[in-house]
């Protein structure tokens, strides 16, 4: 078994007063909680301070943890000989188990005993967040999930059992949608419901397309002559290259709309895509493109700063 | 080993839940269930009738609701505030996201 130093995780002392670890912890909450947090690793980081927590603010589970003796993080060990006596008859396999499955087990069966006999217990419900391309989001995805579950035995002696699953999503999924496998959680016990896993969709830019919920955008560079002598152009689109008409004399700025052109939706329909149109220009003009350039400066009457001379 | 494909649902497309349901879905008890409704962080379906019924949605609400009760160990006021400044920052960012959107990008 890996030990886990949960003293270290949360910063504080061995010898840390219930109070110093309960502050410590809800610093440390405050910065990580996924739900509140803009940390990288955020929900890892949380994970693990909440472990850590989980035992320490226990004074039982506490004791048991300090028993285990010191290890640095992440070497292995085997719990002093009778450890496991003072919570159970039998003696797990230790080699496989991981230190929160361990303690959260001695909780589980602790709430078992006090109830006498067994009582219905929900399997776990999982949050994970799945990020999506936008391919992805257009034509639905399929991919597998790895959700390593704890499960425990009549005594709350935890197994790890592997839990893969293959998923699929269907097209229009969105940045910020929920979507949920009902009962591939963990499995109930004695009768209780299985988890439920929820699916949390993050869409991943995309070089060319900016999304807002099923609209698209993207940025249509036009040649200045393009932009005022009006072209065809081929334009990509989340569903394919489009060949689409700019009337002649379009500014930048001008939104040229797509009409069910962006994402699908779920249920039917589709956002639009919005072309913006922009004017670029060479990063350098060759001699024969300046000369033309000029002579059209000489010509032409227009004055692209008229709004500056209103209102005087 | 085969393994057999699970097709995700939308949230939105599972039927409205009873108080029971949703605070077996969410964790919270139906007390915590029925605070949020009064300090305004969770809205039944329909609020006169003699036994409430929400739209599938607000499981993610009340999820929320249960990790932040149990994780910053909140009274249910504050969790209600919790709640709510939650929901007006991710309005906020989807404003934002939209806003990214719209606003051309020059090279």
């Amino acid at each position: 078994m890996k030990y886990k130093d949960y003293y270290s995780v949360l910063g504080v002392d061995r010898k840390a007063s219930a109070d110093d670890i309960k502050r410590a912890y809800r610093k440390l909450a405050r910065k990580y909680h996924p739900d509140v947090s803009k940390e990288p690793n955020a929900e890892e980081k949380f994970k693990e301070v909440a472990e850590a927590y989980e035992t320490l603010k226990d004074p039982e589970k506490r004791a048991a943890f300090d028993q285990l003796g010191s290890f640095q993080t992440g070497q292995d060990f085997r719990p002093p000989p009778d450890w496991w006596k003072q919570f159970s008859d039998t003696q797990p396999e230790f080699e496989d188990i991981d230190l929160a499955d361990l303690f959260a087990g001695l909780s589980g069966r602790a709430g078992r005993r006090q109830r006498g006999g067994p009582i219905p217990f929900p399997g776990q419900d999982y949050e994970v967040a799945v990020q999506i391309t936008l391919d992805q989001a257009y034509h639905g995805a399929e991919f597998e999930l790895d959700l390593s579950l704890p499960e425990y035995d009549e005594m709350g002696l935890p197994k790890r059992v592997p839990n893969k699953l293959k998923v699929r999503i269907p097209r229009g999924a969105v940045d910020g949608q929920k979507l949920k496998l009902t009962g591939k959680g963990g499995k109930g016990m004695n009768g209780g419901r299985d988890g439920d896993v929820y699916l949390n969709i993050v869409l991943a830019p995309h070089p060319l397309f900016r999304v807002t919920g099923h609209d698209v955008y993207l940025d249509l560079p036009l040649a200045p002559w393009e932009a005022v002598l009006g072209t065809t152009v081929r334009m990509p689109t989340p569903g394919g290259a489009v060949d689409i008409k700019v009337k002649p004399n379009t500014a930048a700025g001008r939104q040229l709309r797509l009409g069910g052109r962006g994402l699908p939706k779920p249920h039917g329909g589709a956002g639009d895509l919005f072309a913006i149109v922009q004017i670029a220009v060479p990063d350098s003009a060759g001699e024969r493109e300046r000369e033309l350039y000029q002579q059209l400066a000489a010509a032409s009457s227009f004055n692209p700063r008229r709004s500056f001379e209103e209102d005087r | 080993m085969k393994v057999e494909l699970t097709e995700a649902i939308w949230i939105e497309d599972s039927s409205e839940i009873s108080i029971a349901e949703l605070a077996e879905q969410s964790g919270l008890d139906e007390a915590n269930l029925r605070d949020l409704v009064d300090y305004g962080a969770l809205s039944p379906v329909d609020p006169t009738a003699a036994s409430w019924t929400f739209s599938a949605e607000c499981v993610v609400t009340a999820r929320t609701a249960c990790r932040l009760l149990n994780d910053f160990e909140l009274e249910p006021n504050g969790l209600a505030v919790a709640l709510t400044l939650l929901e007006r920052i991710r309005a906020l960012e989807n404003e934002v996201r939209r806003l990214h959107a719209e606003m051309p990008h020059l090279r």
